[in-house]
């Protein structure tokens, strides 16, 4: 006890202000009706890949195990539909990887695994346990096992969760859709990580840019059986690009730096995306693993955006019919928000785990500007919230100089494309730095 | 579809900013100086600032397709720098020195050093500079304001700041008609009034942050208090509205990070009254802000904002 709440956020460096383009946050979301195949990776996590349970031609059900890893860090797969397995084949994942993946063909009946029931959990190692069999990875986007972060190391002493509903990049809402049609599971959720891991203090962090999900949080937030001291607040945040990155959202809601290379673990803190700890109530309660997701689909090319909620595995494609099919040609699809998404380069991928987004834009929004001279007008300089300089690490990753490029503090750079965005010169500037960031961790080697 | 999907690196999304619109708005922040030059100097001024911006941009042409790069007048940077070296001529200056000024300013100062962002001084200051070094006496022939109006041949004046040099205090000009530009000067820096309202276009649309022109003026202003001068008279004479605003906060040669800024504007600031105090000019605006130029790669590499969660800063 004794860990105080911040009245307001506590300042941080840099951002920008990127239109939020939240078409889709007052629409509520719409269940896909069960696809006719699904292709589900066995990679949809960090760490290691799993390897598939099943072969071709085995009766598969919605919640069965159907990839499963030894290593620590990697988190198990489920069949998110049932029906027989077609295809044990390799896929290419958005980032360029390839990994096998399980098709199957579904039967359109959606039948309930019997290994599905709610986990037994009385020890923080049942709980730990429990979340690794559920499959939860960070639905952020970052993908990191939920049952490797909850699993503190004992000399790291944790006091403060914040449960990550910033949800700073533009379009994408499905954490928005999340906490209003979900609050229950929100809050139920935060409990139940807050007492077996016993927390001091919850903070559940939201852009003030979602009024709706702060009021709504509120009021079930003021619950004085499940908080009689009032340790669970919500802290409603300035909605300023990227105010939902990870080392952002720690120093905003506790002003505490994480040194370079470490964790929130190591200033005392876990983070949480919102749909995570909301799946997590939901699994203690029901026992159905990660098999579906709430998707935002939208973008200049999408006939009727909206939040979908689709099996794993749904092909890109499958979803966007739903929402009426592409209403121009489109020219880019994103895997993610417009400011760190991947560009596809087919609607045929499968939607992962980590997915909240799907954009597709028409050609006015897809093309970018050709880079022209660097001016030097600093507002890389100005709105990098890691306090770099992007335009010196542009040039010397173009040098290819692996020690000024060190010194200048390459490996601090989260590539959230905020110099990028503001560089009236359209240099590619996360481009350059990723190749950067390469360069430094081969030891200057191309 | 496949084949007609872009794929790109992250971001997708652009504020919309571009180079052309950021010369657009200090283009738009000259322009009420350029208006107090033309009513404080008559017609003449108009033709200096359209020989200037002319001859600014055609040599900008004429370089890149001389050197067979692309052809970037289009950004506007060629006319912000005719019509700054402009403001930095005086009004009785011919035409063909001020075209000599512009070939300086493109030719020499930036394209020579590879255009846009890549010189390492100010070329409309640096072709200033060269100017009064190669015509001193008519760089500093100074022409009364509405003398245009009185039609006899141009009654010359003497800069508020010889002026005060030569001990003759009471012909100095008051606050108000050096507020409002109505002094001996270069065509651009006499009306701070139309230089301020300039400025403060130029903070609000954030193409300039305050921090270098009130880092400036501020240690003017503290410099001239030690010195026993007049505060408000240091402030307004000489070019160094002009300089504080327009000249020293030039992109490409100020430093790029925020304590890079005050360390140089201080400079800037202690350098101008030095000179004017103690050299042998009675102006050092020019001077102080093509020295403190030189200087930035130094003060940048001093001045390296700490990394996020980094220990310690390596310079």
């Amino acid at each position: 006890m004794g860990l105080t709440f911040p009245e307001k956020p506590f300042r941080t460096h840099g951002g920008a202000a990127v239109p939020h383009h939240k078409n889709t946050a007052k629409l509520e979301s719409k269940v896909l009706p069960c696809p006719e195949q699904v292709t589900i990776p066995m990679q949809q996590h960090a760490g290691a890949p799993c390897k598939p349970l099943v072969k071709v031609g085995d009766l598969v059900q919605v919640g069965q195990k159907i990839g499963e890893a030894e290593a620590f860090v990697s988190a198990p797969i489920h069949a998110s539909v049932s029906g027989k397995v077609t295809a044990v084949t390799k896929v290419m994942l958005p980032g360029g990887q390839t990994a096998d993946a399980v098709v199957i063909q579904s039967d359109g009946q959606m039948t309930v695994s019997p290994e599905v029931k709610p986990p037994v959990v009385e020890t923080k190692e049942d709980f730990l346990k429990a979340v690794r069999e559920s499959g939860l990875v960070g639905l952020g986007g970052a993908g990191f096992p939920a049952h490797v972060k909850l699993n503190v190391p004992k000399d790291k002493h944790l006091d403060t969760l914040i449960v990550n509903a910033a949800e700073c990049e533009p379009y994408i809402t499905a954490d928005n859709r999340e906490a209003l049609e979900n609050s229950w599971a929100v809050l139920s959720g935060v409990y139940a990580v807050r007492d077996l891991l016993k927390l001091d203090r919850v903070i559940i962090a939201v852009e003030d840019n979602k009024p709706e999900v702060i009021e709504t949080l509120r009021k079930i937030a003021d619950n004085p059986t499940h908080d009689p001291e009032n340790r669970v607040r919500i802290l409603p945040l300035h909605a300023r690009y990227p105010q939902g990155a990870e080392k952002v959202l720690v120093q905003s809601c506790t002003n505490r730096v994480i040194p370079l290379g470490k964790l929130p673990a190591d200033v005392g803190c876990l983070v949480m995306n919102i749909t995570s700890v909301a799946f997590l109530a939901d699994y203690l309660k029901t026992g159905m693993p990660l098999v579906k997701k709430r998707v935002t689909i939208d973008g200049s090319a999408i006939a009727n955006p909206q939040n979908v909620i689709v099996p794993i595995g749904t092909k890109i494609a499958d979803a966007v019919a739903f929402c009426g099919g592409y209403s121009k040609p489109p020219r880019k699809l994103l895997m993610g928000g417009p400011m760190m998404g991947i560009a596809l380069t087919t609607d045929e991928q499968p939607i992962l785990k980590q997915n909240n987004g799907i954009l597709a834009f028409a050609e006015e929004d897809a093309a970018l500007p050709e880079p022209t001279a660097c001016i030097r007008c600093g507002r890389c300089v100005s709105g990098c919230p890691m306090n770099l300089i992007p335009t010196q690490l542009e040039k010397y990753a173009e040098l290819g100089n692996a020690e000024e490029l060190d010194r200048l503090g390459v490996m601090c750079c989260m590539e959230c494309g905020t110099c990028a965005y503001n560089c009236p010169a359209h240099r590619p500037l996360v481009h350059a730095i990723r190749l950067g960031k390469a360069l430094v961790r081969n030891g200057g080697k191309k | 579809m496949e084949n007609k999907l872009i794929v790109s690196a992250s971001p997708h999304l652009r504020s919309g900013a571009t180079t052309q619109k950021i010369m657009l708005d200090v283009i738009i922040a000259l322009v009420p100086a350029a208006v107090a030059s033309v009513i404080l100097f008559g017609p003449r001024a108009l033709l200096l600032i359209a020989v200037c911006i002319a001859c600014c941009v055609l040599c900008e042409y004429i370089c890149r397709r001389v050197m067979k790069r692309d052809n970037t007048i289009m950004d506007l940077s060629a006319v912000v720098t005719g019509l700054l070296l402009a403001f930095n001529l005086p009004v009785s200056i011919s035409p063909l020195i001020a075209a000599f000024g512009s070939v300086v300013a493109i030719v020499v100062v930036k394209q020579m050093f590879g255009g846009i962002g890549q010189n390492f001084v100010n070329p409309a200051l640096t072709a200033r500079v060269i100017l009064m070094t190669s015509f001193p006496s008519k760089m500093t022939t100074w022409t009364a304001p509405f003398a245009y109006l009185h039609g006899a041949d141009a009654t010359t004046t003497a800069t508020p700041l010889a002026l005060s040099a030569q001990g003759a205090a009471d012909s100095l000009p008051g606050y108000l008609e050096m507020f409002l530009g109505v002094r001996g000067g270069c065509l651009g820096e006499t009306c701070g009034l139309a230089l301020l309202l300039g400025g403060v276009y130029l903070i609000a649309r954030r193409v300039i942050s305050p921090v270098i022109p009130v880092c400036y003026l501020g240690t003017a202003a503290v410099m001239s208090l030690l010195l026993g001068r007049d505060v408000l008279f240091d402030l307004m004479a000489g070019g160094l509205l002009l300089g504080a605003i327009f000249m020293a906060t030039d992109y490409t040669t100020s430093p790029i990070t925020r304590k890079g800024k005050i360390i140089y504007a201080v400079g800037c600031g202690v350098l101008t009254m030095l000179i004017r105090v103690f050299g042998s000019l009675p102006e050092g605006v020019s001077f102080s802000i093509v020295i403190l130029n030189i200087l930035v790669p130094l003060i940048e590499r001093i001045s390296r904002p700490k990394p996020f969660g980094k220990e310690t800063v390596k310079q």
